[in-house]
């Protein structure tokens, strides 16, 4: 569904991404990880075209991604749904006009017809009772959430995460971490940058791990976090999961 | 002495005078809002040429004294407008006023305007860019009132300086708040008590406002 092929990504001298190419089918769960600073969250702002590619390139079923062929590429990039680590919800919005801004005026849905949408998404994410309130009023994971229902309210092919829950206080990653495994169990394409091992390893099929912009290992995710290959993925292996002993 | 001014006749000829400053600096503000968020664009565009007469417009208009620009509009533009057309042009002082104050304020509202605009969360452009929204709407519907949000406090200062600044349109003739001090001044050959009188009045056109905006404020700040 998606292929990324060597695609390099430079900010002034530094390197973010170098060379990666890899691919994701329909069904996926792949979770991107590594140490901090290690261009995965660029790699994801790649695809989506939140950043433009140095080199390489992205394809989107055999069809490249250009940003010169204006129409094709919105359409493109309209089939992803993505989710901040910020959420960045609209805070001049209620959380039911948050979902149906985009639906009303990309998607030129009627309002009934959006909220409707938003209603039925909103109660997937658990959260219909806070369909009048205002962001500010809700928990950081109550937000991320809202920030789901309202990808999802465009009937996205295909989701990414960019760290979903590395902004959220510890006791509110479980509950978006649940929507999430949810969605995946439903059939949802999914790309997750995260730092949760733990979701990694049991709701992601495969698991891509990169370093200094290289993408190092790549592999199911049992075998990667049972038998690491390489030694760099060893290293962080070792040093992420606290062992007293 | 106070009576003498305090006359039905003299407070009512100054009453008018301080109207006439309020409308003065409600238009200017008005238009300087037009202006702003037109030459606020035009510094954000992606295009060089608009962004240098964007920069040139704000630069001269806030780097030369208003009084010499008052001036250049009332006294300096008939005669280059002589020299071009060879016909003479007869100016009202009340609409050269207002558009000398327009220029002005214009300038200030255009960089309140634009770091207004530039203080909104990057997220919120990103947010918009994910989910297809055309720049258009997401101006309308998510930058710019975050963005007026931010403003407004300046956008009361800037109000309230228009308020004193149009004092300066009375070097050209025109009756408002200042100029009708100095004729009751220069007619009982006193200035002192319509000095004093017209200061109160500006004192409570600025601090009724200032009030009026702090009520909005704190309502505001409820949905924040």
């Amino acid at each position: 569904m998606i292929k990324v092929d060597h695609l390099s990504k430079h900010f002034g001298g530094v390197h973010a991404v170098n060379d990666v190419s890899l691919e994701v089918n329909k069904g996926d769960i792949v979770c991107l990880i590594g140490p901090s600073g290690s261009g995965k969250s660029t790699l994801l702002r790649c695809i989506h075209g939140l950043e433009t590619v140095d080199e390489g390139a992205v394809f989107m079923d055999g069809e490249k991604m250009d940003p010169a062929d204006k129409a094709k590429y919105r359409q493109q990039r309209n089939r992803m749904g993505f989710v901040f680590q910020h959420f960045n919800l609209f805070p001049n919005k209620t959380v039911l006009d948050n979902c149906t801004l985009a639906q009303i005026t990309v998607l030129k849905r009627s309002r009934e017809e959006a909220e409707k949408t938003a209603l039925e998404y909103l109660e997937k994410v658990g959260l219909l009772d806070k369909k009048d309130s205002y962001p500010n009023q809700l928990s950081g994971g109550q937000k991320q959430r809202v920030a789901i229902a309202r990808a999802l309210c465009m009937n996205p092919d295909m989701m990414l995460f960019d760290e979903p829950t590395s902004a959220l206080d510890p006791e509110m990653i479980k509950e978006v971490l649940e929507v999430m495994k949810e969605l995946g169990r439903q059939g949802m394409t999914m790309i997750v940058v995260t730092h949760e091992m733990g979701f990694a390893r049991h709701v992601a099929n495969r698991v891509l791990f990169l370093d200094q912009g290289h993408l190092v290992e790549e592999g199911d995710s049992e075998s990667f976090f049972t038998n690491p290959k390489s030694e760099r993925a060893q290293d962080f292996l070792s040093k992420v999961f606290y062992d007293a002993e | 002495m106070w009576e003498t001014f305090l006359s039905p006749d003299n407070l009512t000829y100054m009453l008018k005078g301080a109207g006439a400053s309020l409308a003065l600096a409600l238009g200017a503000l008005f238009f300087g809002v037009i202006i702003g968020i037109i030459m606020a664009a035009m510094k954000l565009s992606k295009s060089k040429i608009l962004n240098v007469i964007g920069t040139v417009y704000v630069e001269i208009l806030r780097g030369t004294p208003m009084l010499l620009q008052v001036l250049f509009f009332y006294l300096g533009v008939p005669v280059l407008y002589q020299m071009i057309t060879g016909t003479r042009l007869r100016v009202d002082p009340y609409v050269v006023g207002l558009i000398a104050m327009s220029l002005n304020s214009g300038a200030y509202q255009t960089e309140l305007i634009r770091s207004g605009i530039q203080g909104v969360d990057k997220g919120q452009w990103e947010a918009c860019e994910t989910l297809g929204i055309s720049y258009v709407t997401m101006m309308k519907e998510v930058i710019l009132p975050q963005a007026f949000k931010r403003i407004i406090p300046p956008m009361v200062s800037e109000f309230i300086t228009l308020i004193k600044d149009s004092s300066l349109i009375s070097c050209i003739g025109v009756a408002e708040l200042l100029y009708t001090a100095q004729v009751l001044g220069a007619k009982y050959y006193n200035y002192l008590d319509p000095l004093i009188i017209a200061g109160c009045m500006y004192l409570v056109m600025t601090v009724t406002i200032s009030f009026i905006a702090r009520k909005i404020e704190k309502r505001m700040a409820v949905s924040d």
